[in-house]
């Protein structure tokens, strides 16, 4: 078969494949799953497990070992057989945790570690490397075999190169595939149906090559089980040591290969699929299996003895002419190899760009996160993951040479990424394990399989010395790499997977006994192991998981919302056409509920209860911290209730004191008005009283002189008082009205003192006066000041008691205003009494020698203010003093 | 009308002009007008009756008056109130205090000698 027509059915196959994928994806993005998410699919998915190493491998193993191929199908038929429920609990957290990456899920279990992860990660790529490159070795030698079997003679052209151009291939499918979108759950479902379609297309074309060889050469099944009975009997001698080795292996290998955890748990869309997966893989594995022997017989018979049996599938049919059948079963081969490329490399990329790449760029560039160029920087962190993981395979196929067989590089491969099995299952199960047990569980068995298995691969000599194999690295025999500890009958693969697991082990439980958990991990370990209490606990409460019975949401919705819920599921349920109150539980129907349920409990809370309602996800730790972060809103909120409650109690204290000032202020304004009745009916009583007696007419003319005086007395005293209260009253609006001028200081103390001197004028008082600095002109209203300035002089003249009584009135410019005491040398007022002798009818002694009505000083206080200034009362001078501060131009009127 | 009336009144017109319609009806009218001082001259000889001005300089009237009815020589002398202030409030408290009669100012002069001729049972 020409090498053209070759290329043309790979890449017509190929672009078949782009345009299963392609279909997928667009049918997945409009929302459109259908069959992309049966359970078929999902089984089918399952059998990248089938690499080209079962395909093409499986042949050869058995054509040299017999039927120890088949542990490599038992162990995981034993695991979906029997240990279902471990898978169904990985499935579970998987879920839950939106795991993207057997490297995430064990980093997320203990504690959210990215160190884990990184160690993992590492595995998995130092792992997968030679797996990779098998398959690119696979693919190059059947294109070496058509080269070398057909009768056209032509020869492969360059075995890198097409190395080369099959790695760059399922790079650049892997990429377009693989990295579309960027999907929170890592799930592709173009890639899963291409997937699904090569698995059929590798079980047919197994199939049809078994059929032929059965039926078209060895004479049909009785003829056949013969043959290989003979075969067997002479050659094939069963070791049960590498059996039990081996088939703990595979179970272990399906578990925790980076592209089986990808297809398992990550892709996995409904967990009732491993229902149907739990029969249909073994099933899968069964058929595949079937043919193995009988095309290893035939060929070992038929073939000459040189032939590699790694190929015979390719090669017999060839051989035969079967030139189609030949195509077929080359098509077979290269899908396995492509599917376990891309899903290998998918899940590897995810694994390298999540753990490595992107923290160790957001560590280069912290303020990345902000700006917007973080998606297409974790795109491109995948894109380079997958050319990088893709070219690690490309340079370990050149630097090995191609020369192991096959199944070897596969089962060093399976040993290397059983040592993360310890942790898992330990993880899942242990709610003690720790994240040192296992990174030191990680750690020591990484290293005891790089050392007894990993590295001997390259053969003596090649990293490992010739002398380091027989004696031991610094002569430490114990310490040789294939008889660790003198155990040196042991099959060196089985020595290794006992060595490296026991001690990985041992390390992982001393480690977790040893070490505490963090609080992360302690919650981790919970939820981890607890996976499935959550959803038992709704299903006793009877929500049935998957499905919420409407009452149920009802029921939970009016605990929350009350009377509103009751309202909003009828109205839904009227959208939706139907009577009643209880609507379909429609995406848009649960999407508002939570909507209202976030109005109440937050949406955090709401999205977890209405998540656990449907089991399409449990309650995550990042939901868990949601809610706390909500609950600290909350809090937040009722201290800022908190702090309006102090400030309205504050408002009330403010009213009450206000209340108390009204209060008091209605009592003086009682006390007020019972002086003024006081004060009026006082002079009244006695005009009353002698204009009675003056009326009855037979008085003495003196007496009937001395009553008539008094009656005017206190008609003056009377009109007097009236004046001050109309003075105090309009002083006290500031509706006075004030003639402002220009007016002389000792003018206005000239007129104070003639006017004041009618007050006891029967005293001579000394009245010392400093005549120029009173030479002053104010802008001011005159006549009011001069009025201040008589009450003052007045009240010395009256309340003075020194037998040589002084008044001295001082005048002082300070800045724009001028100062006038007035200081007497009586006894002054006493100190607990200053501050009340500008009150009204604040007067302190008996109000016969005073002869007013105790608003003096109350007036001048008020008409000092109307004038721009301030009369106080200046303590500390030998008799009293007053002090009157006043402007020197009052430009306009003051309040 | 006789009696001796000790008038407390610190206003010295009115004082004057009760005086002399008192005097004028028969009367022996004493005038003080301190509080303090009329405690001790009822105490010293006591009055037929005491008209006390409600508002005092030093004592106010209803302080005198309590401390008249609280001395058992004093608590029988009829107390005849005369206030200014001419609030309810004053002439409750007044009675409570045991006073005898109570008047606001200003005052008919016919119904305060009838008040007075009353309290001195003439």
């Amino acid at each position: 078969m020409p090498f053209n027509i070759l290329v043309l059915a790979c890449l017509t196959y190929v672009a078949a494949l782009f345009g299963v994928a392609f279909l997928a994806e667009r049918r997945a993005s409009r929302g459109m799953l259908g069959f992309l998410r049966s359970p078929l699919v999902y089984t089918l998915s399952l059998s990248i497990y089938c690499t080209a190493w079962t395909f093409y491998g499986a042949v050869g193993y058995a054509a040299r070992s017999g039927l120890e191929f088949l542990t490599i199908y038992l162990g995981p038929t034993l695991i979906f057989v029997g240990w279902w429920w471990v898978l169904r609990k990985l499935v579970r957290i998987g879920r839950q945790q939106r795991v993207t990456s057997i490297a995430d899920l064990i980093s997320s279990r203990y504690g959210k570690s990215n160190l884990l992860g990184v160690v993992v990660t590492v595995i998995a790529v130092v792992a997968a490397t030679p797996y990779i490159a098998l398959q690119l070795q696979s693919v190059t030698l059947s294109f070496g075999v058509f080269a070398s079997e057909t009768p056209e003679g032509w020869a492969l052209p360059n075995r890198d190169a097409t190395a080369v151009w099959v790695a760059a291939g399922l790079a650049l499918f892997t990429i377009l595939f693989g990295t579309r979108n960027l999907d929170a759950k890592e799930q592709h479902h173009g890639i899963v149906t291409a997937i699904a379609v090569e698995a059929v297309v590798k079980l047919v074309a197994l199939i049809a090559v078994g059929m032929f060889v059965v039926w078209g050469l060895a004479g049909g099944p009785a003829a056949i089980i013969a043959r290989i009975q003979s075969y067997s009997d002479s050659h094939w001698v069963i070791q049960p040591g590498r059996w039990v080795g081996l088939i703990f292996l595979s179970a272990a290998a399906v578990i925790s290969l980076p592209r089986m955890f990808q297809v398992l748990v990550v892709e996995n869309v409904d967990e009732r699929h491993l229902a149907r997966a739990s029969w249909a893989f073994p099933l899968y594995l069964f058929l595949m299996s079937l043919f193995i022997l009988p095309i290893a017989v035939i060929g070992l018979e038929r073939m000459p003895a040189d032939t590699n049996p790694d190929m015979l599938v390719l090669t017999l049919p060839l051989a035969e002419g079967q030139g189609a059948l030949a195509m077929l079963a080359f098509l077979g081969g290269f899908s396995s190899a492509t599917s376990m490329v891309i899903v290998e490399t998918i899940a590897l990329a995810t694994m390298l760009s999540n753990h490595i790449l992107m923290p160790a760029w957001l560590w280069l560039r912290p303020k990345a996160t902000l700006s917007g160029d973080l998606r297409r920087a974790v795109l491109l962190a995948r894109r380079l993951s997958i050319m990088g993981v893709l070219a690690l395979g490309f340079a370990y196929f050149r630097l090995s040479g191609g020369s192991t067989a096959l199944a070897a590089i596969g089962l060093i491969a399976f040993a290397g990424m059983a040592q993360v099995l310890p942790a898992l299952l330990g993880g899942i199960f242990w709610r003690g394990a720790t994240k040192t047990g296992a990174g030191a569980g990680l750690v020591i068995g990484f290293v005891v399989w790089a050392y007894t298995l990993f590295l001997p691969s390259f053969g003596e000599g090649g990293v490992i010395s010739a002398q380091v194999f027989a004696e031991g690295p610094f002569g430490l025999a114990w310490l040789r790499p294939q008889a660790l500890f003198g155990t040196e009958a042991m099959d060196p693969l089985v020595h290794s997977i006992f060595w490296s697991l026991a001690l990985n082990t041992a390390a992982f439980c001393a480690g977790s006994i040893l070490s505490f958990p963090d609080p992360v991990e302690r919650i981790q370990g919970a939820a981890f192991v607890n996976a499935f209490d959550s959803e038992a606990q709704a299903e006793r409460l009877g929500w049935t998981h998957g499905k919420a019975e409407p009452e149920a949401l009802l029921n939970m919705a009016q605990r929350i919302l009350g009377e509103e819920a009751l309202s909003f599921f009828e109205a839904e349920a009227r959208a939706q056409g139907k009577a009643g109150y209880l609507p379909d539980m429609t995406p848009s129907f649960l999407a508002g509920l939570e909507r209202r349920l976030a109005g109440s409990v937050g949406a955090a809370t709401a999205h977890a209860m209405i998540s656990q309602l449907f089991g399409d996800a449990t309650v995550t730790v990042e939901d868990l911290m949601a809610v706390a972060n909500e609950t600290a809103q909350i809090m937040e909120y009722s201290a800022r209730l908190e702090e309006q409650q102090e400030e309205l109690s504050r408002t009330a204290r403010q009213l009450r004191e206000v209340n108390e000032k009204l209060t008091q202020l209605s009592v003086q304004k009682d006390a007020f008005l019972s002086q003024i009745s006081h004060e009026l009916r006082t002079p009244m009583t006695s005009i009353r009283a002698f204009s009675e007696i003056l009326t009855e007419g037979d008085l003495p003319p003196a007496m009937v002189a001395d009553y008539g005086r008094i009656i005017h007395t206190e008609a003056v005293r009377l009109t007097r008082l009236l004046d001050d209260l109309l003075d105090l009253s309009v002083l006290e609006n500031g509706t006075v009205q004030l003639n402002l001028g220009l007016a002389n200081l000792g003018q206005m103390i000239d007129h104070a003192l003639a006017a004041a001197g009618q007050t006891r004028p029967e005293r001579s008082f000394d009245i010392q006066r400093d005549f120029a600095a009173e030479e002053i002109f104010l802008r001011t209203d005159a006549d009011r000041l001069v009025q201040v300035f008589i009450n003052l002089i007045s009240n010395a003249r009256k309340y003075c008691d020194a037998a040589q009584p002084v008044l001295k009135i001082a005048v002082r410019q300070k800045g724009g205003r001028v100062v006038v005491d007035f200081i007497d040398n009586g006894t002054g007022i006493a100190k607990d009494a200053q501050g009340l002798i500008f009150e009204k009818f604040a007067r302190l002694t008996d109000q016969t020698r005073a002869g007013g009505a105790g608003l003096g000083l109350a007036i001048c206080r008020e008409v000092m203010a109307n004038l721009g200034g301030t009369v106080s009362y200046l303590p500390g001078q030998r008799g009293a003093a007053f002090r009157v501060t006043v402007p020197l131009r009052l430009e306009k009127q003051a309040a | 009308m006789a009696g001796r009336v000790l008038l407390i009144e610190d206003e010295v017109n009115i004082a004057e002009a009760i005086r002399f319609l008192l005097t004028r009806d028969g009367c022996e009218v004493e005038v003080l007008a301190d509080g303090h001082a009329a405690v001790a001259a009822v105490a010293r000889a006591l009055p037929d009756l005491v008209i006390l001005d409600l508002m005092l300089p030093g004592m106010s009237g209803l302080e005198i008056l309590s401390a008249l009815r609280a001395d058992p020589v004093t608590v029988a002398v009829p107390v005849l109130m005369l206030t200014a202030k001419g609030q309810g409030r004053d002439r409750e408290a007044a009675e409570r205090a045991g006073v005898s009669a109570f008047m606001s100012k200003p005052f008919a002069n016919a119904e305060m000698r009838a008040t007075v001729r009353a309290l001195l049972g003439a």
